[in-house]
């Protein structure tokens, strides 16, 4: 077992770092750049908190719908045959709420001001 | 110096050129660059702008119209009252410049979020869309017979070409693979006509002002096609930018839109604008994947690449809300 700080807890630091004592130092595209840095290791923390929950109730959502056990890759490769060769579509039972929660799931990790997920998220009443 | 190049260049053609000032890379990838620079003369300073392949970089990418269908592209669309820069020079060998083109620089913004958020364009705003269904009108009834030779696609060979794509990138998203299928059953056939189209007919590529649209830019990805694609694109939800109720562009409607191509002389197929504005959502979902590839694999290893393959994602809850919208 690793020792803590967790990883979780050691991107944070950098990025506050960054973001509180290296942002009003720095001008021009560097500045630009450095907001790029903070983003990605603000997304990095997203998927170290919310990544393996959303990832396991994934897993059991297409084993059900598929009837297929496996890696998460192996799945969704499963899945997008399926889709391709027209033997389940959104007519099928579980189909368009998993791509929901597996969609909304990526964006919760990728880009949770994304205007159109803050709407799908209103819609949830959350 | 890019400078003494330039000099060299513009006082062969542009009378009582003296030299150049104020020269400033826009933008360049590794076979393309845009460059902002002044022309002196007697009279004072003229804006220019130089569009360029480097030496040693001729051959285009296979969308890519190339630099001198892009330079005929501008002229003609200058020439028949549309919002285009005048093209001044047409590079040649001599030049020692690459290939490419220098025109007329057109102040104005290109930026998104400031054309949707500034107070300078909150008069442009409101009458954008329907400048911009007139502005594309004219494009598509630019007339054949005098354009270059472009590649003619069509809905059917584009479905094939992103369905390529996507897969060779051997990373499985089953909401790309339900697009493809809704595309392939909803492909409208071949257009009744064929027409110029511009191909990237949105925001970045389109220079505004306080009084509205000034130039379309970038006619890098045109071809002969449905013109109703060019109407899909600029309805494609991320070139909204945060202002999703507004579907073109974020300042207008689609009826706005449509007007405005009414009132250029042309009709619109609402059914085909729908199909391409999906087409267009996965092919922006499908060039993020593209740009993220370029990262890894190394041509371009920057931050910036790397995250927009965390963007591809935003394109499937677009294509989600077109293709499964949830009630209520």
């Amino acid at each position: 077992m690793q020792d803590e700080p967790t990883p979780i807890e050691l991107t944070k630091a950098v990025a506050d770092f960054l973001r509180n004592d290296i942002t009003p130092v720095i001008s021009g595209h560097n500045a630009f750049k450095l907001r790029v840095a903070i983003n990605i290791l603000d997304l990095v923390t997203r998927q170290l908190t919310l990544g393996e929950g959303s990832d396991d109730a994934e897993a059991a959502r297409l084993a059900k719908l598929l009837g297929l056990q496996g890696s998460l890759i192996e799945q969704n490769r499963a899945l997008g045959e399926r889709i391709a060769k027209g033997e389940v579509d959104l007519a099928t039972p579980g189909l368009s709420e998993h791509l929901w929660q597996t969609t909304l799931a990526k964006l919760a990790v990728d880009q949770p001001n994304y205007a159109s997920y803050k709407r799908e998220l209103e819609r949830e009443g959350k | 110096m890019i400078e003494d190049e330039l000099t060299r260049c513009v006082v062969r053609w542009y009378p009582g050129a003296t030299g150049v000032t104020a020269a400033a890379k826009l933008s360049g990838g590794a076979s393309q660059e845009t460059w902002s620079f002044d022309i002196l003369h007697a009279g004072g300073k003229h804006g220019a702008i130089l569009r360029r392949s480097p030496q040693g970089y001729g051959a285009a990418p296979t969308r890519a119209a190339g630099l001198d269908a892009e330079a005929r592209l501008m002229q003609l669309a200058h020439d028949a009252g549309l919002p285009s820069p005048k093209v001044m020079h047409v590079l040649k060998p001599e030049d020692d410049l690459g290939t490419g083109f220098i025109m007329q620089r057109i102040e104005g913004e290109t930026i998104a979020r400031k054309i949707l958020r500034d107070e300078q364009f909150a008069k442009a705003r409101p009458i954008l869309a329907r400048q911009l269904g007139k502005v594309s009108a004219g494009i598509h009834s630019l007339p054949r017979d005098q354009l270059p030779s472009l590649r003619e696609m069509s809905a059917t060979k584009e479905i094939a070409e992103m369905g390529r794509e996507y897969r060779s990138f051997d990373w499985p998203r089953p909401v790309f693979e339900l697009a493809l299928r809704w595309l392939g059953d909803h492909d409208p056939g071949p257009s009744k006509e064929v027409t110029l189209v511009h191909g990237d007919f949105r925001h970045g590529n389109l220079i505004i002002g306080p009084d509205g649209v000034r130039a379309v830019l970038d006619w890098e990805l045109a071809h002969f096609g449905d013109p109703m694609e060019d109407l899909g694109w600029i309805c494609v939800n991320s070139w909204r930018f945060g202002e999703i109720d507004k579907p073109v562009g974020g300042f207008g409607s689609r009826e706005e839109l449509f007007a405005g191509y009414e009132e250029g002389g042309r009709k619109v197929d609402p059914d085909r604008v729908k199909f391409w504005e999906v087409m267009g959502t996965l092919r922006w979902g499908v060039m993020c994947c593209g740009m993220m590839q370029r990262f890894r694999l190394g041509p371009d290893h920057s931050m910036e690449r790397a995250m927009i393959g965390r963007r591809a994602s935003e394109t499937e809850i677009d294509l989600l809300r077109l293709l499964a919208p949830r009630g209520g």
